[in-house]
């Protein structure tokens, strides 16, 4: 069975000046007990599929099921079922941690003791027990985003919903919330996480949605869909301007390269990328080319593609920020 | 990991939104002294209302029918009263806007609670810190000199009298907090209205020295109904332009009407706006 199941969600902003289509016929499938990345640029309707289907608005057109239940029609069942995290830490800073969670467990319907005894196991599991007695403003940013996260797990839920879990924490705070998640999905929890980052959806989603102005552009493993952008490249800085278009006539040889359109050059900065379809070895063979041929490396090193990358190959353009529709 | 969660189906809807109301007006009251600035300043502003009042202005306002200085701050006190309680606008509207802007509001409502609840809390929350303002301001008057002279009982029920008129305000500040932007504006939005509408009352000045065509906005003005029916129950001059109006005649009733009519827009309106509200 479908834990998520979305289809042809539509939902219009108006502001006095313009009409925003922040989805604009989403389709989603999200098999029990996996792990589905929703990948795109700010504005492209994440935010917005996340408040459809946690019952916070309703769409305009189109319909959405959590674990059967109608998001519009049997909200209030699907409130009970689900966990939501958003990307603001949405906790009182003015309580505790162990207040924090008290009442959230008391809002999900347990009673006083229960509540107690919930807090404590979760303070216990994210690592907060030292800091249970502190009130949130003295905490730290990935602190919060743990307390948040436990207060969405409050209710035991089979799906949560997590809205860009780790935007704006530092690299060691967002391994640390990559592995609670990870913990999340082996206790057979299906997750459906937003992400603007292809790495984290590469390391926590089993399928991905690419998602831009509203609607899904893409759907596939992250594996598939670098496939499409053409996998790794290879970014050689050389250090003499004038060697930059021997260099490469030596590695388009060296490494047999027959699409030219896949590699590129820039006088100015002297950089040469190269599709490396070997990964590390080509590293290798390229350092040892360019090193035969007399030419001095200033920089090198492989890429992985980016959420630039596969924007820039499905759509043609770069997954800048659109303002006009940060909000959506 | 023994905790198990009922589904709401299984639970008495007003038990549960009394139950709610009850964890959110616990989670206000355990902050305000998390927030002694935010008490302090609530505190100061009518403080500083009646000492400009009674000391500066008193002297230059003559009340009809009640010569002397003193009768001044007795007439004084019931306005201060009013106006402190009317403000209770702008505590609600801070509280909730701050809570849309932190993204808390989206939280509570992905929550399987009460519809009311949040607001519910937030108000009987504010409704006890207001009751520790009026307790401040209650000290205050008397040591300018205020004092109540029908006993205790009347006391108490002009008291009840302004904590229900705060109970009113406070949904009208909570239907502002979850329309406006964020709490920089709520604040405002809250306040702003509120001046023009303490000074077009029976508050600080008696109506019968307004000009002639203010004098029935002032008397039928619901602040002005709280500042009589409070006049009344503590025996304070309570001097009235047409003193055979209902107004003058009934300030009581009058005062529990605008009390029952705010309610009965406001607290809809407010659960309404809080069904489709969202953060940022």
């Amino acid at each position: 069975m479908a834990a998520i199941e979305a289809t042809g969600l539509v939902k219009t902003f108006r502001t006095r000046k313009n009409t925003v289509k922040a989805l604009d016929g989403i389709d989603l499938d999200v098999p029990e007990g996996s792990v589905l990345g929703l990948l795109g640029p700010n504005g492209a309707g994440k935010t917005t599929t996340v408040r459809v289907l946690t019952t916070l608005m309703a769409p305009d057109a189109g319909s959405a099921r959590v674990l059967g239940h109608d998001v519009v029609k049997e909200a209030d069942t699907v409130r009970s079922l689900v966990g939501l995290s958003g990307q603001y830490a949405a906790v009182d800073e003015l309580l505790t941690g162990r207040e924090n969670l008290w009442m959230f467990g008391r809002l999900y319907r347990l009673s006083s003791q229960q509540a107690k005894q919930r807090a404590e196991e979760l303070l216990e599991v994210f690592d907060l027990t030292d800091a249970a007695d502190r009130i949130l403003k003295t905490y730290s940013g990935g602190m919060r985003r743990r307390l948040d996260l436990a207060g969405s797990l409050i209710a035991h839920p089979k799906v949560l919903f997590l809205d860009e879990p780790t935007t704006g924490l530092d690299p060691r705070s967002r391994l640390d919330l990559w592995q609670i998640i990870r913990d999340r999905v082996s206790e057979g929890v299906t997750i459906l996480l937003t992400t603007q980052y292809l790495e984290e959806a590469d390391e926590l989603a089993d399928s991905i949605a690419v998602v831009d102005h509203g609607s899904v552009i893409a759907r596939g493993t992250a594996d598939e869909l670098k496939a499409k952008v053409g996998g790794e490249r290879i970014e050689v800085v050389v250090h003499e301007p004038d060697d930059t278009d021997r260099a490469l006539e030596l590695l388009v040889g060296a490494l047999g390269i027959t699409d030219l359109d896949a590699t590129t050059t820039d006088h100015h900065s002297r950089r040469i990328t190269l599709p490396a379809p070997g990964g590390s070895s080509a590293l290798v063979d390229v350092i040892r080319t360019l090193d035969g041929g007399g030419i001095r490396i200033a920089d090198i090193g492989l890429r992985r593609p980016t959420l630039d990358d596969v924007f820039l190959t499905l759509t043609g353009h770069e997954a800048v920020v659109d303002e006009t529709k940060e909000k959506a | 990991m023994s905790a198990t969660v009922e589904r709401p189906g299984r639970v008495n809807p007003l038990s549960r939104a009394l139950s709610d109301a009850g964890v959110l007006a616990w989670r206000s009251l355990k902050r305000i002294p998390r927030t002694p600035d935010m008490l302090i300043y609530a505190t100061i502003q009518p403080i500083m209302f009646v000492l400009l009042f009674a000391y500066v202005f008193g002297n230059a306002i003559p009340i009809p029918g009640f010569p002397g200085a003193r009768a001044y701050r007795e007439f004084l006190m019931s306005g201060i009263f009013a106006q402190t309680m009317a403000f209770a606008v702008a505590s609600a509207s801070v509280g909730l806007a701050d809570d849309m802007s932190k993204g808390l509001i989206d939280r509570f409502r992905s929550l399987p609670m009460a519809r009311s609840g949040v607001i519910a809390g937030r108000v009987v929350g504010d409704l006890v810190f207001n009751a520790f303002v009026m307790l401040v301001m209650v000290i205050c008057g008397f040591i300018v000199g205020w004092r109540w002279h029908n006993g205790f009982g009347q006391a108490l029920a002009a008291f009840a009298i302004l904590l229900l008129f705060a109970f009113a305000m406070l949904w009208v500040g909570a239907l502002i907090g979850l329309s406006v932007g964020g709490p920089e504006v709520a604040s405002s939005a809250g306040l702003i209205w509120l001046f023009p509408l303490t000074f077009l009352s029976n508050a600080f000045v008696p109506t019968p020295n307004l000009p002639s065509g203010l004098q029935p906005v002032a008397e039928w003005n619901p602040i002005s109904s709280i500042v009589a029916a409070c006049r009344h129950l503590f025996g304070n001059p309570s001097p009235f332009a047409s003193p055979d109006g209902f107004p003058a005649q009934h300030p009581v009733w009058l005062s529990l009407i605008w009390c029952a009519l705010i309610i009965a827009v406001f607290a809809p309106l407010a659960v309404r706006k809080y069904r489709s509200a969202t953060s940022h």
